[in-house]
């Protein structure tokens, strides 16, 4: 029927957060936001960080946009990830992990302790043409962190 | 054609042997680039094994022998579609060829040459152009001040020409189109765009990128100015495109590139140029292309375009009739029975097409997916992206059972209903 790298790129973890986003619909009050597209297919994330004043806490994540079931997806379980609140250092850090995780060609499985649920999407690194989508809503995260006004 | 004849083509491929994810390659993508027969792939080798050498200029018999080789090339390529030889000029591909048109028009803006533009002036589009036939009218239009206006499409992306009389004008000094949509698989009426241009004196540019490869394409029976296609997508390599201009046209258009080989008499001041072709060629052409392209057109030729067109219709045709019978595929351009070449893109409700090239490509079935450089187009259909299949002369009616197939797994793979995606 289909191979079980697609199973494992597919997984109904990742259907299911395609389909029932996390964190889907903007707010007025984020600290910051970025904005950022995939020409090849056209895909969007408009992802925002909410910061709670005075601290380096980002306590939630906002976000909208429209794509592939993986750059969806990876939006929602990024937005997930953080839910809980996260520290800027932190988050950087799980980025970066998230990033090497997705360049590694499948040979670095992601740290589902660190990276939580997002843990699912560490098929996509099998398929190269396909990082991008996973890593659409994180570089918008990256891009956002660096406009979180100091 | 008969299977058996297919057969002996597809053996002409060495890549449609390959394997891909385990599965025999299905190449439904021959729209983006087409595979390319061992009769291309020798003619550019024996060019490099035994005549290399610089073209137009040097006296040796090797340079003399490559001039040769390679301005047989031009006139080959000018027979296949009913054009003069010093009307064929050598581009890297499509999209250089339009914009050498551009260019050259807006050096004629700047000098105030017959063949400038100026405020007031416009140029007609379509709608459903690739974006290498919107940008450089575009980018044309705002250094000349002259108004971009289009042709619209309906819903299901087909020309509205209701409204043509009021969109070409007696202002319209240009209309670009597409001779065959590269999203819908449609052939425009020709014929009645050139007549309206005509009526009004604009120049007419042809996106020939989907016919020259696919149906007999004769620049003369269809009255255009200038006409562009690549010849990747037909059988040749890359790095190799074709502008044909009307004669008079390109001798009175000045220069895009300028440098060695396309003057007559150079000083410190100023240069003289060459006649068409050459005033478009500057410096070192494509040479061992521009050969494999001609032995690209002589293999088309050898089977028959009107055969290739014939067998392509009846692939499209197999496609769309397919796909409408599958839950929540919408079928974009003509619908099932109305004319249409080798080539059909749809929407599957709920699922993006880079998730259906995705399983597809698991299965070794190569499509394109995405926006298909028309981005406009599919905003207009109320979407960001589709998937194609492409045919081309050597696909089979099996490849295509095979991608209608997929393309039903796929739907109920992702829950597809007729409605959309099932939670």
């Amino acid at each position: 029927m289909s191979s079980s790298e697609l199973q494992s790129l597919y997984q109904e973890l990742i259907l299911d957060h395609s389909k029932h986003p996390q964190g889907f619909g903007l707010a007025d009050d984020a600290a910051a936001e970025s904005h950022q597209v995939n020409p090849t297919c056209g895909d969007e994330v408009t992802l925002q960080l909410h910061v709670a004043p005075g601290t380096d806490l980002v306590s939630k994540v906002t976000w909208e946009g429209h794509g592939c079931a993986i750059s969806q997806a990876s939006a929602s379980l990024f937005s997930e990830l953080v839910a809980d609140g996260m520290t800027i250092p932190v988050l950087h850090e799980r980025i970066d992990l998230f990033r090497t995780a997705m360049r590694s060609r499948g040979t670095i499985e992601p740290d589902e302790e660190l990276l939580g649920d997002a843990a699912a999407l560490g098929g996509v690194s099998k398929y190269i043409a396909r990082v991008k989508c996973a890593m659409l809503a994180w570089v918008a995260a990256e891009d956002a962190l660096a406009r979180v006004p100091a | 054609m008969t299977d058996t004849e297919i057969g002996r083509i597809r053996s002409d491929f060495p890549m449609l042997s390959e394997t891909v994810n385990g599965n025999p390659l299905v190449y439904l993508d021959s729209g983006a680039t087409s595979q390319k027969p061992l009769a291309v792939l020798d003619a550019e080798r024996d060019y490099y094994f035994h005549e290399n050498s610089a073209v137009h200029r040097g006296a040796h018999t090797l340079a003399a022998l490559a001039t040769e080789t390679f301005e047989n090339a031009r006139a080959s390529v000018a027979r296949f579609v009913n054009a003069a030889d010093d009307e064929i000029v050598w581009t890297a591909n499509a999209t250089e060829a339009i914009n050498l048109v551009a260019y050259a028009m807006l050096n004629a803006s700047i000098d105030g040459s017959a063949l400038g533009l100026k405020a007031g002036d416009e140029i007609v589009v379509t709608e459903m152009e690739h974006h290498a036939n919107l940008i450089p009218w575009q980018q044309l239009a705002a250094r000349t001040g002259a108004l971009l206006r289009f042709v619209p499409v309906d819903d299901a992306g087909l020309l509205r020409l209701d409204d043509l009389d009021s969109i070409i004008t007696p202002r319209t000094r240009v209309l670009a189109f597409t001779h065959v949509s590269n999203v819908l698989g449609v052939i425009n009426p020709v014929d009645l765009l050139v007549a309206r241009a005509r009526a009004v004196g604009a120049l007419v540019v042809l996106d020939a990128c989907q016919s020259a490869p696919h149906l007999a394409l004769d620049v003369k029976a269809l009255d255009v100015d200038f006409a562009a296609f690549s010849g990747h997508k037909m059988l040749g390599p890359t790095g190799i495109g074709v502008l044909y201009g009307r004669n008079e046209l390109l001798n009175a258009l000045p220069p895009f590139l300028t440098g060695g080989s396309m003057i007559t008499t150079v000083t410190m001041e100023k240069a003289e140029f060459l006649p068409a072709p050459q005033r478009f060629e500057a410096g070192t052409k494509q040479v061992s292309q521009a050969i494999a392209l001609a032995a690209a057109v002589d293999y088309l030729s050898g089977i028959g375009m009107d055969r290739i067109a014939e067998h392509e219709a009846r692939l499209g045709a197999r496609l769309v009739e397919g796909l409408s019978t599958i839950p929540g595929v919408r079928i974009l351009g003509p619908a099932v029975g109305e004319e249409r070449v080798g080539l059909a893109s749809f929407d599957l409700h709920g699922v993006h097409s880079h998730d259906v090239g995705q399983f597809l490509d698991d299965r070794g079935i190569a499509v394109r997916v995405g926006h298909h450089c028309a981005q406009p187009l599919h905003r207009r259909l109320g979407i960001t992206s589709s998937t194609r299949a492409s045919a081309y002369l050597y696909t089979t009616e099996d490849e295509v059972d095979q991608f209608l197939s997929g393309v039903r797994d796929t739907s109920a793979f992702f829950g597809v209903t007729s409605t959309g995606v099932t939670a």
